[in-house]
């Protein structure tokens, strides 16, 4: 089932660290790629590679927010809903997303192009309100800021800004 | 004083600052042979001692007497350097891995040196893309210049660098969690003692230390002791802090400035002044799990002893300015279910008391309370926080209770008017700079 890169990168991984089993996340990481989620019987097969309990897997797949235990979205959306983005005005952005996406938090649209994930405090509260899509930062958001991202997104499985469209992009100082 | 110029920030803007090129022709690696050349390891513990540097990640730990804990000699030992940030209203990290990451290279560098550890590991939390990505060519550009490896600059000292990406988790920002979560366990603190420095990362003698402490070590080693008390207020003040500067303000951002900086120059000289000019009606200094202050605090130095003498902290430096059209409740509620999430789970009191104290906050804010209601999560947050005696086994347990505990002192009559009436007090509007 693991792809023979994957088994690639979770060997790669235990030799990468004083102890292999600190490649755990590495692991978990290199499946989602795969799959786009923590598949269950991906865990088993892995498990045997690190020499380690299946159910030592699984139990950070639940405790990490990145890892999924069921399929996603081709893209998840994660708008910061924590302190200085509720401060600017999140709670309207979310809102305006399960309107426009017409899904809950935690839910896939059903063509399966967004998952839409609120998120705990993202470290850049200097841009909010802010959401991170396809590890991509994008701050200062508007309901209009929004409507044109998912655009583009939905457009493209692999859509990413340029440095300009970025604006400053690595924040303020 | 005269006005500071920034240092941990100054490459910030300059294009591929993060590419060792343009780092080495704006400073980095400066300090690495000087550190080589005039000072013995435990001369550099020294200095650290002297300079009254103290942690940026939030606690303000003393970092020479960290570093001296550690065993000397040559062992399996380990620097781990947190880059989990997490705190809300803290975002200074991120910038300085993705902007000056050979500032932490360098930083990590001599502190390895100072301690005599084998092996660096930074932990960068798993949300850090890009980040990550620059911080692994930077120590890759490292080992090929020589500034990473076996016998670094000709000193005979060796020593490496191994990058390690988390996956998101508050938690883990809590050092023997983050241990936890290095080892490939589920990232539950553990009980202290034994300490890191005696029982760390694989059961190894392991110094902790934030991203921003570390860079700091450089511009000690290159400008000196004398330069680096002058800033701030000595002796338990000193040096530069970067500023988290989040909420409504003109201009939020990281501002880099010494440790003696006022509040009232924070919003106003550096962070644009407050939009639409209104009054600063409440302040959370050192994010989320600082106490609440209120807006007649704005002459207050932002330094380590003075907000502690305040009931509060300056933890990680991210300062949260709320102005007039904040709803306390509200704002308490969100910072609470944000603690009531990431609770890690494995201490009764923090588990349980943040699930009722969101609870609680929820009726409040649903107008469906009453005055008892406010005293019972009142209670409930002084049960489980700031012992004595310390029922839970790190500090998310005190930290979730600052929010409720202050927000409740300084602004009863806000939470009394929303229980009864399930309304804000004041009329909270998106904001749009």
């Amino acid at each position: 089932m693991l792809s023979e890169e994957t088994v690639q990168e979770i060997r790669a991984a235990m030799k990468r660290y004083p102890r292999s089993r600190s490649a755990v996340l590495d692991t978990l990481r290199a499946i989602q790629q795969q799959f786009g989620y923590c598949k269950p019987e991906a865990l088993n097969e892995a498990a045997e590679i690190l020499g380690i309990d299946a159910n030592a897997l699984q139990m950070l797949v639940t405790f990490y927010d990145l890892f999924y235990e069921h399929p996603v979205g081709e893209h998840v959306l994660m708008p910061c809903k924590n302190i200085a983005c509720f401060l600017r005005g999140s709670d309207q952005i979310i809102a305006h997303m399960r309107e426009r996406l017409g899904i809950n938090p935690g839910e896939t649209t059903p063509d399966g192009k967004f998952t839409l994930q609120p998120m705990e405090c993202l470290a850049a509260c200097d841009l909010a309100p802010m959401m991170i899509a396809d590890e991509t930062y994008y701050g200062n958001l508007t309901n209009e800021k929004v409507d044109e991202l998912l655009e583009k997104l939905a457009a493209s499985r692999t859509y990413r800004p340029s440095p300009e469209e970025m604006g400053a992009g690595h924040g303020n100082v | 004083m005269a006005t500071y110029e920034p240092i941990l920030l100054r490459n910030v803007g300059v294009p591929n600052s993060w590419d060792i090129d343009v780092a080495l022709a704006h400073g980095d690696y400066q300090a690495l042979p000087k550190a080589f050349a005039e000072f013995q390891p435990d001369q550099i513990i020294d200095l650290v001692k002297n300079s009254g540097l103290r942690g940026r990640g939030g606690a303000g730990a003393p970092c020479g007497m960290k570093w001296g804990f550690v065993p000397k000699g040559k062992r399996e030992k380990y620097l781990l350097v947190n880059s989990d940030e997490s705190e809300p209203g803290t975002f200074s990290n991120r910038m300085l891995i993705e902007n000056d990451p050979h500032q932490l290279v360098e930083g990590i560098v001599i502190a390895a040196y100072a301690m005599q550890v084998p092996t660096t590991i930074v932990y960068v939390r798993g949300e850090f893309a890009l980040g990550f990505k620059r911080l692994q060519n930077a120590v890759q550009q490292a080992y090929d210049r020589g500034y990473l490896g076996k016998n670094i600059l000709g000193s005979g000292f060796d020593t490496d660098i191994i990058l390690f990406r988390g996956a998101g988790a508050y938690i883990c920002g809590e050092e023997t969690a983050l241990i936890e979560s290095l080892e490939g366990n589920r990232p539950m603190p553990r009980p202290r003692p034994p300490f890191p420095a005696a029982y760390g990362v694989y059961g190894m003698p392991t110094n902790v230390n934030n991203v921003e402490t570390i860079s700091n070590v450089p511009m000690l080693i290159s400008r000196g002791l004398e330069w680096y008390t002058s800033i701030g207020t000595a002796p338990r003040n000193t040096g530069p802090k970067i500023y988290c500067v989040s909420g409504h303000v003109r201009k939020p951002g990281n501002k880099e400035l010494p440790l003696n900086t006022t509040l009232r120059e924070l919003i106003y000289e550096h962070s644009g002044g407050m939009i639409d000019d209104r009054p600063v009606k409440a302040v959370i200094p050192g994010g989320s799990s600082a106490a609440m202050l209120t807006g007649d605090n704005l002459d207050i130095k932002m330094d380590f002893d003075t907000l502690a003498g305040l009931g509060s902290m300056l933890g990680s430096g991210g300062v949260i300015i709320m102005n007039d059209t904040t709803c306390i409740p509200c704002a308490v509620r969100r910072i609470e279910e944000f603690y009531n999430h990431e609770s890690c789970g494995k201490c009764t009191p923090c588990r349980e008391g943040t699930m009722w104290m969101v609870k609680l906050l929820r009726r409040i804010t649903d107008g469906d309370a009453s005055s008892e209601d406010i005293d019972h999560v009142e209670r409930i947050a002084k049960t489980i926080g700031f012992g004595p005696p310390n029922i839970t086994l790190c500090a998310l347990g005190d930290a979730a209770t600052s929010c409720v505990t202050s927000g409740v002192r300084l602004f009863r009559d806000e939470f009394e008017y929303h229980a009864r009436t399930g309304k804000c007090p004041t009329a909270r509007v998106p904001v749009a700079s």
